[in-house]
């Protein structure tokens, strides 16, 4: 028995694949499902080029097995525009030309997706630190922290909107 | 060969595995190691076993008894517990530590433990904490202080077919503290080149009782009682901080390589020590 039946959840999609048990993730994302979003920058961790999510949790795809997925939730670059129209982190990467060869970007998309979850309004050194498990050769960081800041904004400000939208309905 | 994957739902199942499996066969907990010792052509494993599907060891149990840790409950995990990060700030700081948010999601306290680096953050940590280890195998279970793990870079005392299934933290009598600080030259995602967990018991202002421990300066953690002596009795005056300093430097048997020399990663683990005793006495109630 070389390959492993796995079932899993992607983008909210059901999806299953099979692969040999000593197979990456991110391999299995690239090469089986056509999900090449996610990048190898280097394969051991370092990068976070592969970053992803798994049962809601940011990881590196390259340091998950495939076989790993099996009954569990993930979601990946492709998953992060809906209907066609790109998140505000994705317009304001474009916005304040935060990637110039383009290949850190997705995993610094979904690092920075995860963090503005669990915290709005990050510091610029919550942010920094946040970012730390993502390597980008490119662009010294910088534009990528303005653009995750404007996001933050944009995003608070959705917020408070749709709060507003929920009290007006029941009064 | 190709190699198998198993998911065991119980930690004897776990351990019966790694017994019968003739070839190399792992424990699988955030693969933050063994998958990178995989890609690097380290090891080639006939069998993993992942212990993420054992229930007893994925929770966190704490109560005034002590504090119970599953080998598979994650950095990040054991980070949002709040109740454990306030008893052992030292602990789970050290833990919290390891790598990046991504690594995080996926590495355990045991896993750092068993991948026997000199430089693992939540060692020393754990052994000031008088952290047990319990230890099951096919035939039943012991429970091991965590300094008697690893014996040396990359080896354990761990025989084949055992498992660490938790990690216990005794009962916290109330004035105690506990705090971890590394060296590294970066700010995040550094190996460290000289570490100091220091946790320690106050009683009407003084300190009763206090365990020193150095990461990185020896093959493996190393417990300085000569340090905690010098602080036990002390209010942690100028002096007895002075004294642990100069044990911990005494204590310290480090590499030299273009990260830290001898000297000086001898003379700051005295310097961390003494920083890391400060927090541990202010966060026991300490004035
Ligand atoms: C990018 C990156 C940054 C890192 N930064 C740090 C850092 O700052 N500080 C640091 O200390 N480490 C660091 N590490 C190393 C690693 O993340 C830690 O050592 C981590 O705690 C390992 O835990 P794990 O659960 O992923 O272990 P695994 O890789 O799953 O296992 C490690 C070893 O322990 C064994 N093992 C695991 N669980 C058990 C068990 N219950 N019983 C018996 N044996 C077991 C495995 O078989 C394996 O040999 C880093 C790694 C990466 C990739
Ligand atoms: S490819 Fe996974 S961290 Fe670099
Ligand atoms: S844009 Fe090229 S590595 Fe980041």
């Amino acid at each position: 028995m070389a390959a492993h039946l796995v079932s899993t959840t992607i983008n909210g999609d059901a999806v299953e694949f099979a692969c040999p048990a000593d197979e990456s993730l991110l391999s299995a994302l690239r090469n089986r499902l056509g999900l090449s979003g996610a990048k190898e920058g280097c394969g051991t961790g370092d990068c976070g080029a592969c970053s992803v999510t798994l049962d809601g949790r940011l990881v590196c795809s390259c340091l998950v097995l495939g076989v790993e997925a099996n009954g569990r939730k993930i979601t990946t670059i492709e998953g992060m525009a809906e209907n066609g129209v790109l998140h505000p982190l994705q317009e304001n990467f474009i916005e304040y030309a935060a990637l110039q060869c383009g290949i850190c970007t997705p995993g610094f998309l979904i690092a920075a997706k995860v963090l503005l979850e669990r915290n709005p309004n990050p510091t610029e050194t919550e942010i920094r630190y946040a970012l730390a498990g993502n390597l980008c050769r490119c662009t010294g960081y910088d534009k990528i922290v303005r653009a995750v800041q404007a996001s933050a904004r944009e995003l608070r400000q959705i917020e408070k909107r749709k709060g507003r939208k929920k009290k007006g309905k029941k009064s | 060969m190709p190699m198998r994957y198993e998911t065991p739902s119980t930690t004897r199942e776990a351990a019966a595995l790694l017994e019968n499996e003739a070839g190399a066969a792992f424990v699988l907990a955030g693969g933050t190691d063994l998958l990178v010792r995989m890609k690097l052509g380290h090891i080639e494993p006939a069998l993993l076993v992942d212990i993420k599907h054992i229930p007893a060891m994925s929770s966190i149990t704490h109560s005034a008894k002590g504090t119970r840790i599953g080998a598979a409950v994650s950095g990040a995990e054991l980070g949002e517990h709040k109740a454990v990060a306030k008893a052992w700030p030292g602990v789970v700081e050290a833990t919290n530590l390891i790598g990046s948010d991504q690594v995080q999601s996926r590495c355990t306290m045991v896993g750092n433990l068993c991948n026997a680096s000199p430089a693992a953050d939540s060692v020393p940590a754990m052994i000031a904490a008088g952290a047990k280890a319990v230890v099951v195998s096919r035939l039943g279970r012991r429970t091991v202080p965590v300094e008697k793990i690893v014996t040396g870079p990359g080896q354990t005392s761990l025989n084949k077919g055992e498992v660490i299934e938790a990690i216990v933290l005794p009962a916290r009598p109330s004035r105690s503290g506990d705090a971890y600080l590394r060296f590294i030259p970066r700010t995040e995602m550094d190996i460290a080149v000289v570490s100091a967990g220091v946790n320690l018991t106050l009683e009407r202002g003084r300190v009763k009782t206090a365990r020193v421990v150095l990461g990185a300066v020896a093959p493996t953690a190393v417990v300085v009682p000569a340090a905690a002596r010098a602080i036990i009795g002390s209010r942690l005056d100028e002096g007895a901080l002075e004294k642990l300093a100069a044990a911990c430097s005494a204590a310290c048997n480090p590499i030299d390589d273009k990260r830290g020399t001898v000297e000086y990663r001898t003379k700051v683990a005295g310097v961390l020590a003494k920083r890391a005793a400060k927090i541990a006495f202010q966060r026991a109630g300490g004035a």
